[in-house]
């Protein structure tokens, strides 16, 4: 079982201009996903949920503290993390079966047996029949899963997903998150998810952490279990109009904009 | 002053008809500027032209000196196509030119993409390659013809070496600009997956930039065609550029306007030929 631990990390960026101060775009984040913990980060512009994610991906190089995977650090990007982009990030001129099978590509593994695997990844997102599509025939939901499934390939000891569903239409977005959701049990892996999306956040989330801007750090952490309701019941529209999702997204909104407000006073 | 009112109303109305005010069919976009096909258009004018350069010539009102008819420039095409003129015939010419245009096209495609691509994606090679680039990209290939003939002679190196010039820069720099072109979330994602700097640059950066070099060669073989009738003016034996200017010395005007055209011929297949390739290698162009 993998674990990916952050200890005390901080992550402050130069300043902008020369009379500027330093950003603290991260302080003493502390933070372990191991198992099949689904952690979601939510927070408004700006709280640092991305540089998070850049961190763990080993984009960029914290300040302070420690990153391990597996208690190894981090020191750069890899493929045991796969990251799904907000702008899917596909390739323009490759099919989506190309598409998918590019990082065991960059990996020298032969042609029909890296398509195998494309093949199967493929079909967990239920685009089979698109292989020899190119992405500017897809719609965006499409090349989102494109996307995901290209991360799946490597089989990563985590996946990393930097709003994946943010530039898709609600409808759209409903039924990714589902998708998203059956893929995650499917194959058991770690998922660190950002999201701006407050029913997005608690519905999908099996730890939730709500993070808060300047200094960006988590200001409060719940352990959730409405996806499981999902799985029994198949109907996501029920469980996001149930009294207590109700409840806890009433308390997750209070926490965000009380802390805008403080912020705001002083 | 209700007749001129009304004649005022009409002229307005046709006039919107004209600049499209009105509100368009389905299908089509509001505002689009200059929606619809303008093909008829082009041919009607091609044809147009050409018919008033024969009825000006055939009716005698300007000097075959100065336009001659379209009759003895295509008799001229037949003539020198089979005799020489200016030490050659006409496919001699064509060969010496083609030769000399494809040949710096050739080293321009294997030496300023790489070179630009380097520029792209390393600052030491940006920095050395800058500075010479965008210093001559400006001068105009006449203002260093001499210094190419003070250091290379007349032969075809020099002329090689000046076209090649030409189309350098415009090339590399195309290159340059596609690498830009590529998105961060693109290159990051190749890491994200395990390639390395080799492989982002390869998989990633130079098939990215394609449209940017292949809108780049385009244009270098342009600024090729341009440079060529300066690099045959000086001690050229044969080429349409020294054909030209030979026969623009002896005031034989038809084989002039023939040179031109076949320089223009060539030019525009190339043309189509390199947006046909443009349609097979980057067909996803403006569309992502």
């Amino acid at each position: 079982m993998s674990v990916l631990e952050l200890k005390s990390v901080s992550v402050i960026y130069p300043p902008a201009t020369k009379t500027g101060e330093d950003v603290h775009a991260l302080e003493n984040i502390t933070l372990n996903i191991t198992g099949n913990d689904f952690v979601v980060a939510l927070g408004a512009s700006g709280c640092g949920k991305t540089t998070l994610l850049n961190v763990m991906a080993g984009f960029i190089q914290p300040s302070g503290g420690e990153v391990l995977l597996d208690s190894k650090p981090i020191k750069g990007p890899g493929a045991d993390r796969g990251v799904v982009f907000q702008q899917h990030a596909l390739l323009p001129w490759l099919n989506v079966i190309d598409n998918t099978s590019f990082g065991l590509m960059l990996q020298k593994m032969k042609t029909d047996e890296r398509t195998k695997v494309a093949s199967k990844y493929l079909k967990l997102v239920g685009l089979e029949e698109f292989q020899k599509h190119y992405p500017y025939q897809l719609s965006g939901g499409m090349r989102q899963r494109v996307g995901l499934a290209r991360a799946l390939t490597s089989d990563p000891a985590i996946l990393l997903m930097d709003e994946p569903l943010g530039a898709l239409d609600a409808l759209t977005r409903e039924i990714m998150q589902e998708l998203v959701l059956d893929i995650w049990r499917e194959t058991g892996k770690m998922v660190f998810f950002i999201t701006h999306s407050v029913d997005e956040a608690i519905f999908m989330a099996t730890r939730l952490i709500v993070m808060s801007p300047r200094p960006g750090r988590i200001i409060k952490s719940y352990n959730l279990d409405f996806y499981q309701r999902f799985f029994k019941t198949r109907d996501a529209r029920r469980v996001k109009s149930q009294q207590e999702f109700i409840d806890v997204r009433q308390e997750v909104l209070n926490i965000i904009h009380g802390d805008e407000i403080r912020i705001d006073q002083g | 002053m209700s007749v001129t009112n009304s004649i005022k109303e009409v002229s307005i109305k046709n006039l919107s008809k004209i600049f499209g005010r009105g509100a368009v069919k389905p299908g089509e976009s509001y505002g689009a500027p200059g929606i619809g096909s303008s093909t008829a258009i082009s041919v009607f004018t091609s044809i147009t032209l050409i018919f008033l350069w024969w009825f000006i010539t055939n009716m005698g009102w300007i000097e075959p000196l100065f336009l001659p008819t379209p009759e003895a420039v295509l008799k001229k095409f037949a003539d020198v196509s089979s005799e020489e003129f200016a030490g050659s015939t006409l496919w001699g010419h064509t060969k010496a030119s083609l030769f000399r245009v494809f040949g710096s096209f050739f080293l321009a495609c294997v030496t300023a993409i790489p070179v630009g691509i380097a520029m792209g994606v390393n600052r030491i090679f940006r920095g050395i390659f800058d500075p010479p680039i965008e210093f001559y990209r400006p001068i105009p290939p006449l203002g260093y013809l001499p210094l190419t003939i003070i250091w290379l002679g007349i032969d075809d190196v020099q002329k090689i070496t000046l076209i090649y010039l030409a189309v350098f820069a415009p090339m590399a720099l195309s290159a340059r600009a596609g690498v830009r072109s590529v998105t961060i979330e693109q290159i990051q994602m190749a890491y994200s997956l395990g390639a390395s700097r080799g492989q982002v640059i390869w998989h990633v950066i130079v098939k990215g930039a394609m449209p940017e070099i292949i809108t780049g060669m385009r244009i270098g073989i342009g600024f090729g065609w341009t440079t060529l009738v300066a690099a045959e003016m000086v001690a050229a034996e044969a080429g349409i550029g020294h054909m030209v200017l030979s026969a623009a010395e002896f005031l034989v005007t038809d084989v002039v306007i023939m040179g031109i055209f076949v320089i223009g011929a060539i030019a525009y297949m190339f043309d189509l030929f390199m947006r046909f390739i443009e349609r097979k290698v980057v067909p996803w162009k403006g569309k992502m």
